[in-house]
């Protein structure tokens, strides 16, 4: 990637991440940190990889994206309305019942969103359903999700992986943001998943293990992933959980709480400060 | 009544699922490793690129039919009840119902007249789960004729569909003159005393009861209400108002059903006493289904006697 394509998607991130501070401080709820962890590939995949149409939301041959980990909702939004699918000012009003940006994603109220989420393990089966869809009527669409790193303790994503190599779906790929905090606290405290990848390879699929903030490792998995024949690719993401606001970041306790003013105040100046810098390069 | 025909109701399900198939061109049939019992292995059978087993995983299942019906193909899922509306309730709320995309539910083996497998796949709640999910249609079939009808039905409207289906071979009671409407009720006979408000397999029965009871003086209009949900609430206060007095049948728990429908319908605009028929709040057991109807009150004899007491309580 040239630096001036990595500097655009980067401003991009940052937009999003600003959005997603914006967005929750303004509901005095949602889940920051997760959101920020899941900025980078979500950016990338709406402004270098999908083919999608803002004027057209419910195009026939999209790209399709599903944010199996729904809580990032405030993420997905903010690249939305920054690829021009609905009005960055709107993000104000996210969670707000006036506004048709739900706390969760809602397919039938927010354009481009592709599938409501909210309940973990459910999306991926989901994606994997437009993934066979695509096959059957041999449409040449890839589909994209992402899940949490605790979202892989739901019972239903193994169901979904078994099933999604099964069937060969190689027009699948999923990405396990893997930022090691989940509410109760880190993985290993909770209930470890851990060794991701293996799973995924003893299920049947291709995988991949990147550094997820770095958009040259992220274009690499994901055209690894095009490359790939008769299975679906998982792309195991180290990720930063609160990535881009140094309070946030690492710290289970910003999973599901709002900034208040004062740290709105600080996360935007950092955001600010980080935008401004990224400019001047 | 020995000559009459018989016949599961699932089998009219996946024979009419074959022939939509050939009209359809975006319709899908799923399944979870129950093809065998559930019939949608004629779909495999007669068209294998249309079919898919997803195995032992109603959860994915669920899900997966949801994400094919978000690229705009019609699904049918099926399981048996217990595990189509128990196990993957949640799924069909949030994957299907919430989105509100055109998913259908094939649920066969409800009720207790799965028999000897016993309690642990005798669902009688999935009407009650399913009826309270927004966006969803509920409907249970009565005999063959209707499986078939409902099932081209729901083919043909948009959306989230339960439909119940039962493993006993049960009397075809309607031929071929008979018109099947969605979230419309049937009123099979007519009468003065008592409405008697049946669906599944109960409407044969029910059909026999209001015969008896007009034997005995009482005349009982006899409705089928398949539609659960939307309830014909037309035709539950109309009842009501011409017989004052209504006995509901259905094997499902008193809970939550077909009954607890009529009852809301009937409390919020025409009070009339409402009794129960059904499975009265406890779990089945294992035993040949047509004993089982007998033990658990599914009865002609037992609609008959509450019908009298329905009359007895009006004012």
């Amino acid at each position: 990637m040239d630096f001036s394509e990595k500097k655009q998607l980067s401003l991009k991130a940052c937009k999003v991440r600003q959005h997603i501070i914006e967005g929750t401080f303004n509901a005095k709820s949602g889940h920051p940190g997760g959101s920020l962890s899941a900025a980078d590939i979500i950016t990338y995949l709406y402004f270098k990889e999908m083919r999608v149409d803002p004027k057209n939301p419910k195009w026939e041959d999209r790209d399709r994206f599903v944010l199996s980990k729904g809580h990032a909702a405030p993420a997905l939004y903010g690249a939305l309305a920054a690829k021009g699918f609905f009005p960055e000012d709107e993000i104000k009003n996210l969670r707000k019942p006036a506004s048709f940006l739900q706390g969760h994603p809602d397919m039938k109220g927010v354009p481009g969103v592709d599938m409501s989420t909210g309940s973990l393990g459910q999306g991926v089966s989901c994606a994997v359903g437009m993934a066979l869809a695509g096959k059957v009527a041999g449409k040449d669409y890839r589909v994209y999700a992402v899940l949490g790193d605790g979202e892989i303790q739901e019972g239903q994503v193994w169901e979904a992986a078994m099933f999604a190599a099964h069937k060969k779906l190689d027009n699948l790929t999923v990405f396990i943001d893997n930022n090691n905090l989940q509410i109760d606290g880190t993985m290993d405290e909770v209930n470890s998943p851990y060794p991701i990848p293996e799973k995924f390879e003893a299920f049947g699929w291709h995988t991949v293990e990147i550094d997820g903030h770095d958009f040259d490792q992220i274009e690499k998995a994901v055209e690894e992933a095009k490359s790939v024949k008769d299975k679906p690719t998982a792309v195991i993401m180290h990720t930063v959980k609160g990535k881009g606001v140094s309070f946030m970041e690492d710290q289970v306790g910003w999973h599901g709480v709002a900034p208040n003013a004062e740290q709105y105040e600080n996360a935007m100046n950092e955001l600010k400060a980080q935008y401004s810098a990224l400019e001047a390069e | 009544m020995a000559d009459v025909k018989k016949i599961a109701t699932r089998e009219g399900y996946s024979d009419t699922l074959v022939e939509l198939i050939d009209e359809i061109d975006n319709l899908y049939v799923f399944d979870a490793d129950l093809a065998g019992a559930t019939k949608t292995s004629k779909v495999k059978k007669a068209h294998p690129d249309r079919f898919f087993d997803c195995g032992i995983a109603e959860q994915n299942m669920m899900s997966i039919a949801a994400g094919m019906a978000a690229c705009g193909n019609i699904v049918f899922a099926s399981s048996f009840a217990m595990f189509a509306s128990g196990r993957a309730f949640e799924q069909i709320r949030n994957s299907i119902a919430y989105p509100n995309l055109n998913v259908k539910i094939g649920a066969t083996h409800g009720g207790i007249s799965v028999g000897e497998d016993g309690a642990s796949h005798q669902c009688c709640e999935d009407i009650s789960l399913m009826r309270t999910i927004p966006n969803m249609t509920v409907i249970v079939p009565a005999d063959d004729t209707e499986a078939r009808l409902a099932t081209r039905a729901v083919a043909n409207m948009y959306g989230p569909c339960y439909l119940r289906f039962g493993r006993l071979a049960v009397p075809v009671v309607f031929d071929s003159n008979y018109k099947f409407e969605i979230g419309k009720g049937v009123v099979l006979s007519e009468g003065t005393d008592v409405t008697i408000i049946a669906n599944g397999l109960m409407v044969e029965k029910t059909i026999e009861a209001g015969k008896q009871l007009q034997n005995q003086g009482i005349s009982a209009r006899v409705v089928n209400m398949a539609t659960v949900k939307p309830i014909d609430r037309e035709l539950v206060l109309d009842s009501a108002a011409k017989t004052g007095a209504i006995v509901t049948v259905e094997e499902h728990n008193i809970i939550g059903g077909l009954g607890s429908a009529v009852c809301e319908v009937v409390c919020e605009e025409k009070p009339v006493p409402v009794l129960r028929v059904g499975v009265n709040d406890v779990f089945g057991k294992s035993g040949p289904a047509v004993e089982l109807l007998e033990i658990f009150g599914l009865s002609t004899a037992n609609i008959v006697e509450t019908a009298k007491k329905a009359v007895a309580l009006k004012k």
